[in-house]
């Protein structure tokens, strides 16, 4: 802590930080550009001046850039000095010289951090009477729209591009008053982070081009704080609507979870959920009856009733089958309903087995399941088995930033502040690691590994214990093992906050049992090791932690009724079995609100709330348990799954559920209560106070204002009114402040974490014993592992227009020697018989493959495939 | 495909630094010398020489003034601009090459053999006004003396 | 009158041997045998050495501030900034094409002083013939042992490089000058961190004009008593001067520190040609302030020229006569400021070229009122400290001096709405 005097008053700031981070965190207003709360300081755009003094006798002081000045204790500055106000005025009065006035037509108008800063340094007047320069707009893909003549080259694109994503086909051309942020050519940005530049771009040189296709302004968006439903990390968002129509997905900071950054199939994979309630007559969004095609009445009663109807009663032969992307509550209310020795965990048979011993590594282990945050602050990573970029790809923007740990600490004691980015990326050039990734492809992270493996899944299970054998002799030995990896256990060792991270994607259990070794190992050794697993999907680790019996226990369940929650089976497992499942089932209803063959063989389908449309809670892969909240009010007669379910509890005679917190208060665990307040006093406005229309946008249906729809699931209000300021973090709709437009007015609020963690370690210290024979590679077969893309293996986001368009036609990855055995190049196909079903394949070679083994991309089809598994592949 | 000899020196000149990112601008302007400008498929063989992404390069390549990212003509003239040259009248030799080539700064002669470029203060502001001619200084230069240049260096 | 820069400098440029005859490699050899760095380090120090490429900053404590010793980051580098672009500078060229060696063994000391066993010459492309001369003077000193492993016989090894630039004069500034070596865009570093700390490539580095380094080995053969006579002032030394503009002298010369800058106005670039009186001279290259004809009897060393409101800078003056415009002959200056402006700060980027447009506009008879204000407030607001390196800073100098010294000038444009020089 530091003492601070500002403008005359003595303030306790963070001695840690800067000037401008300190005096933004007072809630001070200070302008400023270049400077990013998780970027560090440049000092470019001048933006942030203040008068510095020496000491009190000090009267003429002299100006400083706060974001390049520590915020020392005995700091005197002054913010309102004169000097340093008219300086300011003139940095925005130089940077609007030559920005365009098309704030009326440019999509930032409203949220822009340059329209903010003009207005608050008081530039109104324009003196300059030369003309502006203008600049050529690139393509850069489906994501984002480039408009350069907006740019004031604060040069936080290409920092975060490059510098912070590690992304390199985007650069700064040109030098003097044209400087020119892009590629080098027109083309699709690579990074799989590119859509930040949205939020970090301060005006509107970069703007969501999804957004645009159903555009509105940002202060006529209501808003809903949200959990990403893409993936397993569980990013915090911020999603908005406007006349009943999803509109974008924002970041929302959770300082241990996302930080201030997603990645693009989070940011843009909401489209499906657009569409989908865009037009629900369109999209078939009502009880659907197989025998009495679409029902008259498309009332919630009428589903339910026929519900009752051919289910004859609500016991006896009543199964219910959970999802892992589904929330908490809806899961626990199917399982209330057929009664937990009838309740199925939707998970395929092989991910049930890999979670609940991810799970019982966790709680009984003595390792902590490390959050985002944690991976970022980790100085020595092993990844075993993950493509992360592709499984959970926030976790690689956060493994980039732990690849800087070292180096850092290293210039942290040479007296450089670690705020200082400029200066720390000098001191630190190409230094990086430790990251050891051991996976059987190459990944997009291979580039910061200081060493990477390539095995067959078995083998890199076998590295994984030989490290920890390695660290702690006591773990047990592998032998005949004789890949080099002492200076990987020397790294691990010498590290203090090493990370394992693992998951389920090569579905190994004994490469999921080595990570836990390693961590043990570590632990063992003193370190505070951590593990990060990741999971598939935005609830697994929920289901998971709500039990429930095998899926194929499921499909051989005596049962006349079977409700399926959100899940497409065949997703799960092999075509054959769930047709045979389906098919003997008298009466299958499936409460979904994608539609997939599961639905199209479903007797009843029941339409089910998107994550925009309900509430409730999941569980990341940390263990961490966080609620999302509805933003678009409900709309007959579609309903989050718990609901109808309750709905069905009723028609049974039993009690059902009026509210989520009813439901979360059935549930019993005061933990995934806590994740959020519940509903009480003064409503939280989803609504910015200077919404409009409001009174005139249902004019047409009836002139008198309709009151708002009701809430009972939230503290959340679907109006402007309430008590909005320092709403705590998990029921903060949007960052919005009294001259903060924008999304930079996120330091206006509070910055604590939110969510509550479910699992915390235990003590048990014995390793897993089990050492799998090296991997033998078959004659004319391969072990097929599944290839993961970040666009395309997600069920929810697949369908999204802006996803799809960069989505890859899903091939089989062949080593070059094994294709060229088949007769077959890029391009060309292989066929094999699975389940007496004959698939075929687009073949795409990759040299670094493992002798035996090829990837099959995890798309549609595939995923009941049941890989990992042998094939007997033949050309095509 | 850069040529085996362009190939050559720019390893050599990558044998001075302990980065290939170092040597990038010393390997545009060995491509230059031997074709006068930096076509985009010239920026692409570099960047692929030196592992960098033609983003990377081409940063780099646009910043500075005497890596042309654009045609030149046969023959690049530097006519200082800089204020010893300016008080000693280089705006009248300005004039008199345009009246000549019919091209100004920054444009390249309708025949393609020169191209005017303006420079920072060549050094050698005791001989002002002062240009160069590829890599010829020629100092005290007068309107007759462009003419004499100009005929030599065609 | 000593010259111990200058008193070999040959126009073909003496070769090695004859380098050698004239004493040439002594101070090395003197340094490395029986010197420790420290001592060449104190050496400088006392000889009052401060740097000729603008600043002025002290050289030997420069050097003070590099890390020693076996532990620190290594290897360090020595770079010899060759970039002169400032306008009205040519003085390095001079020693560069004149006395290659002098540059080279400078470089050896110096490196020596700080441990620094690689370093650069950062040469502007510009000067085709000074990359030859310097390419064959390294190639005979590595073949002489003089560069390279173990020199000398002794335990110091210097790999010395050539590095010829691309053009621009941010390339100059030192930290800009070390990303631009790194093949970066030439942006500049904020300081601190200094790079005698972490400089190129993150590892300790110096960065010094051609001049100061070619200074070093007289220092270390003749001591540090005798360079403080060499001076008529406080500052150790001989200074290349040179006057440009319309002088019937132009040139350059090696004279003691302290000159007055009239005699060197008069005696040596012969005073004004015919036909034309001085109004004010620019005494040190593009980005100093102008020292109006009253002031002309300062003397030309560091803390003279500073008190007199200007600097010496590179201590090359451009003499502005009576028949130039002062307007047109800023609107020139800032042209070149705005053009060579790296782009990464803003009120460079930005604010120069919109003075550089309204002293355009001026000279065009289109200047209007409340011109004359906003130059004033570029000449504030582009000052030191508040744009992120020296260029802009360097740039308002001479704006500033000159609405005060020539408002006169700059109200009749307004007022005629014509440049009446035209
Ligand atoms: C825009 C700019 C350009 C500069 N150009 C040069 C140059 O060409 N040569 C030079 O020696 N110093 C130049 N300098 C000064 C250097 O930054 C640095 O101070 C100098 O090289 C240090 O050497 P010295 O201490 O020996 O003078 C320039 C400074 C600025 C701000
Ligand atoms: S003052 Fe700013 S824009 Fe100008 S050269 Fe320096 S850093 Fe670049
Ligand atoms: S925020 Fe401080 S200079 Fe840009």
């Amino acid at each position: 802590m530091a003492r601070v005097v500002i403008d005359g008053k003595s303030y306790e700031v963070d001695g840690r930080r800067n000037l401008l981070h300190a005096c933004l965190s007072l809630k001070l207003d200070l302008p400023y550009f270049c400077w990013h709360p998780a970027m560090g300081s440049v000092g470019a755009c001048r933006q942030c001046a203040v008068k510095q003094f020496k000491d009190d006798r000090d009267t003429a002081g002299r100006l400083v850039m706060a974001c390049m000045t520590p915020a020392a204790d005995g700091t005197r500055i002054s913010i309102d000095d004169p000097e340093a106000k008219a300086f300011r005025a003139s940095v925005i009065e130089w940077l609007m010289l030559n920005h365009p006035h098309d704030c009326p037509v440019c999509d930032e108008g409203g949220e822009c951090h340059l329209q903010d800063m003009t207005v608050m340094t008081g530039h109104v007047v324009r003196r300059n009477r030369f003309p502006k320069r203008t600049y050529h707009n690139q393509d850069l893909g489906p994501f984002l729209t480039h408009e350069m003549n907006r740019c004031i080259q604060c040069y936080r694109c290409v920092r975060f591009y490059r510098d912070y994503a590690g992304g390199r086909d985007f650069d700064v051309f040109g030098a003097h008053d044209q400087v020119y942020f892009g590629r080098a050519e027109d083309g699709v940005l690579e990074s799989e982070f590119s859509g930040n530049l949205v939020e970090v771009c301060p005006t509107g040189v970069f703007t969501d081009k999804t957004l645009a296709r159903h555009y509105t302004r940002k202060w006529d968006l209501q808003w809903a704080p949200s959990i990403c439903a893409h993936c397993g990390l569980g990013c915090n968002t911020s999603v908005a609507e406007r006349g009943g129509m999803l509109r974008r997905v924002m970041n929302r900071v959770n300082p241990e979870v996302n930080g201030h950054f997603l990645c693009d199939r989070g940011r843009f994979g909401y489209e499906r959920a657009q569409r989908v309630t865009e037009d629900p007559e369109k999209e078939k969004r009502t009880p659907e009856d197989s025998e009495k095609k679409g029902l008259s009445e498309s009332s919630g009663s009428s589903g339910v009733k026929r519900f009752s109807e051919f289910s004859g009663s609500l016991c006896g032969l009543l199964i219910g089958i959970g999802s892992p992307r589904a929330s908490m509550e809806s899961n626990f209310a199917l399982q209330t309903l057929v009664g937990k020795d009838h309740f199925y965990s939707g998970l395929s048979d092989l991910d049930a087995s890999l979670v609940s011993l991810i799970l019982d590594i966790l709680r009984n282990g003595p390792a902590r399941a490390a959050s985002l945050q944690d991976v970022e602050n980790a100085d020595a990573v092993f990844i075993l088995g993950e493509d992360v970029t592709n499984t959970a790809p926030r976790l690689a923007l956060s493994l980039r930033q732990s690849v800087r740990q070292k180096a850092l600490e290293r210039i942290g004691k040479g007296g450089i502040p670690l705020w200082h980015d400029a200066a720390v990326r000098e001191a630190m050039q190409d230094e990086h690691g430790p990251l050891f990734i051991a996976t059987p492809y190459a990944t997009r992270l291979d580039d910061v590994a200081t060493a990477v493996w390539r095995a067959a899944p078995d083998d890199l299970a076998r590295l994984g214990l030989a490290v920890a054998h390695e660290i702690d002799a006591e773990a047990p030995a592998v032998s005949g093992f004789r890949m080099p990896m002492n200076s990987m256990a020397d790294a691990l060792r010498d590290a203090r906050r090493p990370i394992v991270v693992c998951g389920t994607s090569c579905g190994s259990v004994p490469l999921i049992q080595a990570a836990a070794n390693v961590a043990w190992a570590l632990r063992r050794q003193g370190r505070a090791a951590d593990l990060c697993f990741t999971v598939p999907e935005c609830n697994t680790m929920g289901a998971a932690l709500l039990g429930g019996g095998r899926l194929g226990a499921a499909f051989e369940a005596e049962a006349d009724t079977v409700i399926i929650l959100e899940n497409d089976l065949y997703g799960r497992a092999g075509a054959a079995q769930v047709d045979g499942f389906l098919g003997r089932v008298k009466h299958v209803v499936v409460l979904d609100h994608l539609r997939t063959r599961t639905t199209s063989k479903a007797h009843l389908v029941l339409p089910a709330a998107t994550f925009a449309e309900s509430s409730g809670t999941t569980v990341n892969n940390e263990g961490r348990a966080q609620r999302f909240f509805q933003v678009l009010p409900s709309r007959e007669p579609v309903m989050a799954s718990w609901r109808w379910i309750s709905e069905m509890l009723v028609a049974a005679g039993r009690t059902g559920w009026a509210s989520l917190d009813e439901v979360l208060a059935a549930m019993g665990d005061a933990r995934i209560r806590a994740a959020a307040p519940p509903a009480a006093g003064q409503r939280i406005p989803r609504r910015p106070p200077r919404y409009s229309g409001r009174t005139a946008m249902a004019a047409h249906v009836s002139v008198h204002e309709a009151p708002p729809p009701p809430d009972p699931d939230s503290p959340l209000a679907f109006s402007m009114e309430g008590f909005s300021p320092e709403a705590p973090p998990p029921l903060t709709p949007f960052f919005w402040w009294p001259g903060w437009n924008s999304i930079q007015a996120a330091h206006k609020f509070a910055d604590g974490p939110s969510g509550v963690r479910l699992i915390e370690p235990g003590q048990r210290g014995a390793f897993f014993r089990e050492v799998p024979a090296p991997f033998t590679p078959r004659r004319g077969e391969w072990w097929v592992v599944p290839v993961h893309h970040i666009f395309g293996t997600e069920e929810q986001s697949a369908m999204a227009p802006a996803i799809v368009k960069r989505s890859v036609e899903p091939t089989l990855a062949l080593r070059p020697e094994d294709a060229s055995d088949l007769g077959v190049s890029t391009g060309g196909a292989v066929q094999c018989m699975l389940d007496e079903r004959t698939y075929r394949f687009r073949v795409q070679l990759r040299p670094e493959l493992p002798v035996g083994v090829a990837g099959l991309s995890l798309m549609g089809a595939t995923k009941g495939v049941g890989l990992p598994c042998w094939m007997a592949l033949r050309r095509a | 495909m850069l040529t085996t000899q362009e190939r050559s020196a720019i390893e050599e000149e990558r044998e001075h630094y302990p980065t290939a990112r170092a040597a990038c601008v010393e390997a545009l302007k060995v491509v230059q010398r031997t074709r006068g400008w930096i076509s985009d498929e010239a920026l692409r063989d570099v960047a692929d020489l030196l592992k960098m992404t033609l983003d990377e390069l081409d940063g780099v390549a646009t910043f500075y003034n005497l890596i042309y990212r654009r045609p030149v003509g046969r023959r690049v003239m530097l006519l200082c601009d800089s204020v010893s040259c300016w008080i000693m009248g280089c705006d009248g030799l300005k004039e008199h090459l345009k009246m000549r080539l019919g091209a100004d700064l920054g444009q390249t002669s309708a025949d393609g053999r020169f191209t005017v470029l303006p420079a920072a203060c060549l050094g050698a502001c005791d001989h002002a006004p002062a240009l160069m001619l590829d890599e010829t200084l020629y100092g005290d230069v007068t309107p007759q003396e462009v003419d004499r240049i100009l005929q030599e260096g065609s | 009158m000593e010259r111990p820069l200058t008193k070999n400098l040959r126009s073909d440029a003496p070769d090695l041997a004859e380098t050698e005859r004239v004493g040439g490699y002594q101070a090395a050899r003197k340094a490395l045998r029986e010197m420790r760095p420290a001592d060449v380090i104190d050496l400088v120090k006392r000889s009052g050495l401060r740097g000729r490429g603008g600043a002025g900053f002290p050289t030997g404590a420069k050097w003070s501030f590099v890390p020693m010793g076996s532990d620190v980051p290594h290897p360090k580098y020595l770079i010899a900034n060759a970039d002169e672009m400032e306008p009205g500078s040519f003085k390095d060229r001079l020693l560069l094409e004149g006395d290659p060696h002098q540059l080279i063994e400078g470089m050896i000391v110096s490196a020596y002083a700080i441990e620094a066993n690689v370093g650069y010459i950062f040469l502007r492309w510009e000067y085709r013939v000074a990359a030859q001369r310097l390419a064959l003077a390294l190639r005979q000193a590595y073949e002489r042992g003089y560069l390279g492993r173990y020199i000398m016989g002794s335990g110091f090894s210097f790999d010395l490089h050539l590095h010829v630039s691309a053009g621009r004069y941010m390339c100059g500034e030192e930290t800009g000058l070390l990303n631009s070596l790194e093949g970066k865009r030439a942006v500049p570093r904020s300081k601190p961190p200094f790079p005698q700390s972490s400089g190129l490539w993150g590892k300790p580095t110096v960065v010094q004009n051609v001049e100061t380094l070619c200074n070093v080995p007289h220092i270390v053969n003749h001591g540090a008593d005798w360079f403080r006579t060499l001076s008529l002032s406080e500052e150790g030394g001989t200074k290349i001067f040179g006057v440009s503009g319309k002088v019937r002298r132009p040139g350059a010369w090696e004279l003691p520190l302290g000159t007055p800058c009239r005699r060197i106005l008069e005696e040596h670039a012969g005073g004004m040609k015919d036909g034309v009186r001085l109004r004010a001279v620019l005494p040190g290259g593009a980005s100093t302030a102008f020292l109006a004809e009253d002031q002309l009897d300062v003397k030309m060393d560091f803390d003279s020229v500073a008190r007199a409101g200007s600097r010496l800078g590179t201590g090359t003056m451009i003499a502005l006569d009576d028949r130039t415009c002062p307007v047109g002959m800023l609107a020139n200056l800032e042209r070149f400021f705005a053009r060579e402006s790296c782009g990464w700060c803003t009120p460079c980027r930005e604010g120069l070229p919109w003075v550089q447009r309204i002293l355009d506009s001026m000279e065009e008879g289109r200047g209007q009122p409340g011109d004359i204000e906003t130059l004033q407030r570029h000449g504030r607001f582009l000052g030191m400290g508040l744009t992120f390196c020296a260029l802009a800073p360097g740039a308002v100098e001479p704006l500033r001096s000159a609405l005060t010294l020539f408002r006169d000038d700059f109200e009749r444009h307004l007022r005629e709405k014509r440049c009446p020089w035209r």
